[in-house]
């Protein structure tokens, strides 16, 4: 069994809480004490009914203004898959916590109120799925109830959906016409749909296939800590640990550490008291080299048959995430694997206005914010494009001054 | 279904382990806060494998309110003395002896809200700059939007409307002098999970989690142990009983399930079936709905 992690993006109009309500409700996700607080809460639909949304509500700040703030996870699974939700907030200012939430996700939900169809807000979402390259996309056309489950309506739907998705090279798509409060096509499929042939949501979800990135030269095992026990039994026990991100390293493998440039031979493969035959990407190991060279955290081992950029000059889109917008004559620090060293932006090229994907030129990047930049850093980063191996193309930028995580990078080149 | 990628249990352990190097490389005195409770045990095993052979770079550190289970200080000591890792002990007693901190009196009184003093002042006097402790977010809903790495003020509180973006697996621990960060490994694990992982990886457990034969009494609706620290009056009736706890806490305010559950086996299908949250059993978490949020915001781990 593995995990899904997946997003919910949409609004609380859209009905995004009570879809996620009703995937728990109805999926048998919810316990007899956190049932008993939903049916004490004196919110109830306008039928009576049980809202729904209250199960993911968090924050008591939230529960009294109505609105989801935060990403909030959620956790439930069936017989087939675990899954994890990233639910979060759709509106246009909290843009930096919907990027947050899509940035570990698998698949991403996006939900459409039938009765509006394609809106602005649908465009923002999918330009952020694609930004951050969520594989996999589901459109829940929601409230169908509302629209007479009109067959038409959902056509209509999809049809300018699959416009927007051929704009951002968003090529999997799966379209499923829902009502979250009625609770057609979430868990159970729906009688009142009967012209829709495909999975509900719940069983879309259990069956789509994800893949991880295990071919060998993508093989990247970012270094966090050299183990070495200096005891009289392991005087010369050198083991370099961390999590591979993404490809796959075996014994014998030939490597080169970035950024020094050396290179060895993988001579063992541990994971505690085993020895697994191959790391897969995913795998929290310990690994040893045949020659002994000067490895420390911050380093990146890769297959030398597949080297990654190496650059201190590099483009990259930018998701400006702090209330202080960005200065380019600071110096800010910028985080990629385990690696933290100085940076500066160096060139603003361009903004996206993210509701019509038009450039904008306006030379100021404030909260929210999403464009285009130059970064130069004070050491060498040994990256990938963010859009072939996002493991190993993410990175974080930190304000010096506050400590805070001002801004995402996905690294696209190297400009040197 | 795809075949390329790791069983959820391996996934989870993996996450766990990036996250325990992450605090290793990150902080000059990190610790972890062991309570004897299963989620700590977990983490102190996922620490071993992260960094066997090697010691591990952190002290345990485990505040101790003196109304404790007698098992788990037992197996405390024993797994102290089998793992060979340094332990700090912080004891409640002294912050009432100090007169830090001032003993509840009344039917309901509990220690349990005082241990967040100890444990801040544990934190102050050491220095620690992270403290890694076995929350999860699948237990109460105002931790489902905890952080991994979750930044504390000099006050250990917890500011939920200022908490760092958190990309990727890309774990921000920059801290200024006199805040901590307070780490989560197994976040993303549910109650489920971390009993599933107990079974595979056959990590031994204090006693208390398996059914047995204890005098209780029945208080706001829920069992509770009979001890000397319960205040007990006339009204209080003791009967023998058949429980298991499924959390471990301060005597006081952790209460037990009527369970025949003797191994680990039948506690998994009892959880699998069963209709009540872990934190159900917590009288702590019964006083309000905003009760979690609060105490987290005051410090409480």
């Amino acid at each position: 069994m593995d995990i899904l992690k997946f997003i919910t993006a949409g609004s609380v109009d859209d009905g995004k809480s009570t879809l996620i309500g009703r995937l728990l409700y109805d999926s048998d996700a919810i316990l007899a004490d956190q049932l008993e607080a939903l049916h004490a809460s004196n919110r109830k639909n306008d039928d009576g009914t049980i809202d729904l949304a209250i199960l993911t509500d968090g924050l008591k700040a939230e529960r009294e203004q109505g609105i989801t703030i935060d990403v909030a996870y959620k956790y439930f699974e069936t017989d087939k898959r675990k899954f994890i939700i990233a639910d979060a907030p759709g509106h246009i200012q909290y843009t930096r916590n919907m990027v947050t939430g899509a940035s570990n996700a698998d698949l991403a939900i996006i939900l459409i109120d039938a009765r509006r169809g394609v809106v602005e807000q649908t465009t923002r979402h999918s330009f952020l799925v694609s930004l951050l390259q969520i594989q996999k996309v589901v459109i829940a056309v929601n409230k169908m109830d509302m629209v007479d489950y009109s067959e038409d309506v959902f056509n209509n739907i999809v049809a300018d959906y699959q416009k927007i998705a051929a704009k951002l090279n968003i090529s999997d798509v799966t379209f499923i016409p829902v009502s979250a409060l009625k609770g057609d096509n979430i868990v159970y499929p729906s009688t009142a749909i009967s012209w829709y042939k495909g999975d509900s949501l719940l069983h879309h979800l259990e069956n789509v296939e994800i893949n991880r990135d295990n071919a060998s030269t993508h093989a990247r095992l970012p270094v966090q800590w050299v183990v070495r026990p200096q005891t009289d039994e392991l005087h010369d026990y050198r083991g370099y640990a961390g999590r591979v991100s993404s490809g796959s390293f075996k014994v014998n493998d030939k490597v080169t550490v970035l950024p020094s440039g050396f290179t060895s031979t993988i001579s063992k493969i541990e994971l505690y008291d085993t020895q697994p035959a191959e790391a897969l990407a995913g795998m929290s190991v310990t690994v040893h080299l045949k020659d002994n060279i000067d490895i420390s955290r911050g380093d990146i081992i890769v297959n030398s048959a597949g080297e990654p950029q190496l650059s201190s000059v590099i483009e990259a889109d930018l998701c400006w995430m702090d209330t202080r917008g960005l200065d380019t004559s600071l110096t800010y620090l910028v985080q990629h694997n385990t690696k933290t060293v100085r940076c500066k932006i160096r060139e603003m090229l361009h903004k996206v206005n993210i509701n019509t994907l038009e450039k904008d030129f306006d030379e100021d990047f404030k909260l929210n914010d999403i464009g285009r930049v130059v970064i130069k850093t004070a050491e060498p980063l040994a990256f990938d494009p963010y859009q072939e191996n996002k493991a190993n193309g993410g990175a974080v930028i930190i304000d010096s001054r506050t400590n805070v995580t001002v801004g995402a990078l996905m690294l696209r080149q190297s400009v040197e | 279904m795809s075949t390329n990628r790791l069983d959820y249990l391996d996934e989870l352990e993996a996450e766990a382990i990036y996250i325990l190097r992450e605090v290793a490389g990150q902080f000059e005195k990190p610790a972890l806060l062991f309570s004897g409770g299963k989620d700590s045990i977990t983490l102190v095993h996922l620490a071993l494998k992260a960094f066997r052979p090697g010691k591990f770079p952190f002290p345990l550190v485990h505040i101790d309110t003196g109304h404790n289970f007698e098992e788990t200080i037992q197996y405390r000591d024993e797994m102290i003395a089998r793992i060979g890792e340094k332990l700090i002990v912080g004891h409640v007693q002294d912050s009432i002896d100090e007169g830090k901190v001032i003993e509840q009196t009344g039917k309901n009184a509990s220690r349990n809200a005082l241990q967040t003093f100890t444990l801040l002042d544990t934190i102050a006097k050491n220095g620690f700059d992270a403290c890694i402790g076995g929350a999860r977010r699948d237990e109460e809903k105002a931790r489902a939007k905890e952080r991994i790495f979750s930044v504390r003020d000099e006050f250990g509180q917890w500011d939920p409307k200022r908490q760092r973006p958190e990309l990727w697996n890309i774990y921000n621990g920059k801290i200024h002098k006199g805040e901590n960060v307070r780490v989560f490994p197994i976040s993303n694990w549910t109650e489920l999970d971390v009993w599933n992982y107990i079974r595979r990886e056959n990590i031994p457990l204090p006693t208390i989690y398996f059914a047995h034969q204890r005098d209780c009494i029945t208080r706001n609706g829920q069992l509770m142990a009979a001890s000397p620290f319960l205040n007990m009056d006339e009204e209080d009736v003791v009967e023998r009983r058949n429980v298991r706890f499924r959390t471990v806490g301060d005597m006081t305010c952790t209460a037990a399930v009527e369970s025949y559950a003797f191994e680990i086996d039948d506690i998994i299908s009892e959880i699998a079936d069963s209709k009540i949250s872990e934190r159900g059993a917590r009288m702590d978490d019964k006083v309000s709905e905003a009760a979690m949020e609060e105490r987290k915001k005051g410090g409480y781990f």
